[in-house]
């Protein structure tokens, strides 16, 4: 079954979430904090969860978002999941490698790519 | 004489809400858009800018909305100009940890100053370190590339 929530759309395949962020801009506290609202739980209800968070909307963020990541990356890895991260935009792209985030997240090209491998 | 020749200036002295700076930024990329900036070098000056102004009013201001933060702004046709400065005691930027180093790597903040030295070309602050003014100019050597890889 899939769902939207105000600033995700979820879809699973098979075990897989895939979470497609529906924002164009992502820097307010608010949007951040709803993003977190509905990441946060979705986590602890899927235990080893596989979490794919699809960036293909997103045309700019901050670093607030960065955060936000590495406090999801480490909620899945308590649940002894996987996360991945996929379409991310070359601009942004450029803001992970600058702070070398891009050493520590799985990044793929697209969702199709990102699912490959993961138990479906 | 157009637009894209002229020098544009701007002052504001606004409550300390992420709202009101929003509209700033605004402001600056629209004067620099009439000024035939790239794409690619606006997204760093907005990264830098938002990033700037939520450092003045989380940390600076420490979320205190009846604290204000002035902006100076200038852009022309060579640069963008701006300095922000908040009612905050100051930091000192250069006792900040490296968040690229160990295990500041994985801690969930601390990166907003090195986004902004990446993407702007000056960077510095005043001695109490409560005023940040940052200079971009207009990118003739692919400057972004070549931060990102240089250590």
């Amino acid at each position: 079954m899939d769902e939207m929530n105000p600033n995700l759309q979820i879809d699973y395949h098979g075990q897989v979430v895939a979470a497609t962020l529906t924002d164009e801009k992502i820097l307010e506290d608010d949007q951040i904090q709803a993003l977190e609202g509905s990441f946060m739980p979705l986590i602890e209800q899927n235990n080893n969860i596989q979490l794919v968070i699809d960036f293909s909307n997103v045309k700019f963020l901050t670093s607030s978002v960065l955060g936000l990541l590495i406090r999801i990356s480490k909620k899945v890895y308590e649940q002894e999941g996987k996360l991945r991260l996929c379409a991310i935009d070359p601009k942004i792209l450029d803001v992970f490698r600058i702070t070398r985030l891009d050493k520590i997240f799985e990044i793929f090209p697209d969702q199709d790519e990102a699912l490959i491998g993961l138990k479906r | 004489m157009s637009s894209s020749d002229t020098v544009w200036h701007k002052s504001w002295n606004l409550p300390g809400k992420r709202a009101e700076t929003e509209a700033v930024c605004v402001e600056i990329l629209d004067a620099a858009r009439q000024r035939a900036y790239h794409e690619d070098e606006l997204f760093g000056v907005y990264l830098a800018l938002e990033e700037a102004f939520m450092n003045a009013v989380q940390h600076g201001n420490s979320g205190d909305t009846e604290k204000r933060v002035r902006i100076e702004s200038l852009v022309t046709s060579d640069k963008i100009d701006v300095s922000i400065t908040d009612e905050g005691t100051g930091f000192n930027p250069n006792g900040l940890p490296d968040p690229r180093q160990g295990d500041n790597l994985y801690k969930c903040s601390g990166r907003g100053v090195l986004l902004i030295r990446a993407y702007m070309d000056i960077v510095e602050y005043n001695e109490r370190g409560n005023c940040v003014h940052m200079v971009k100019f207009r990118d003739k050597e692919g400057r972004i590339r070549k931060a990102l890889y240089s250590e």
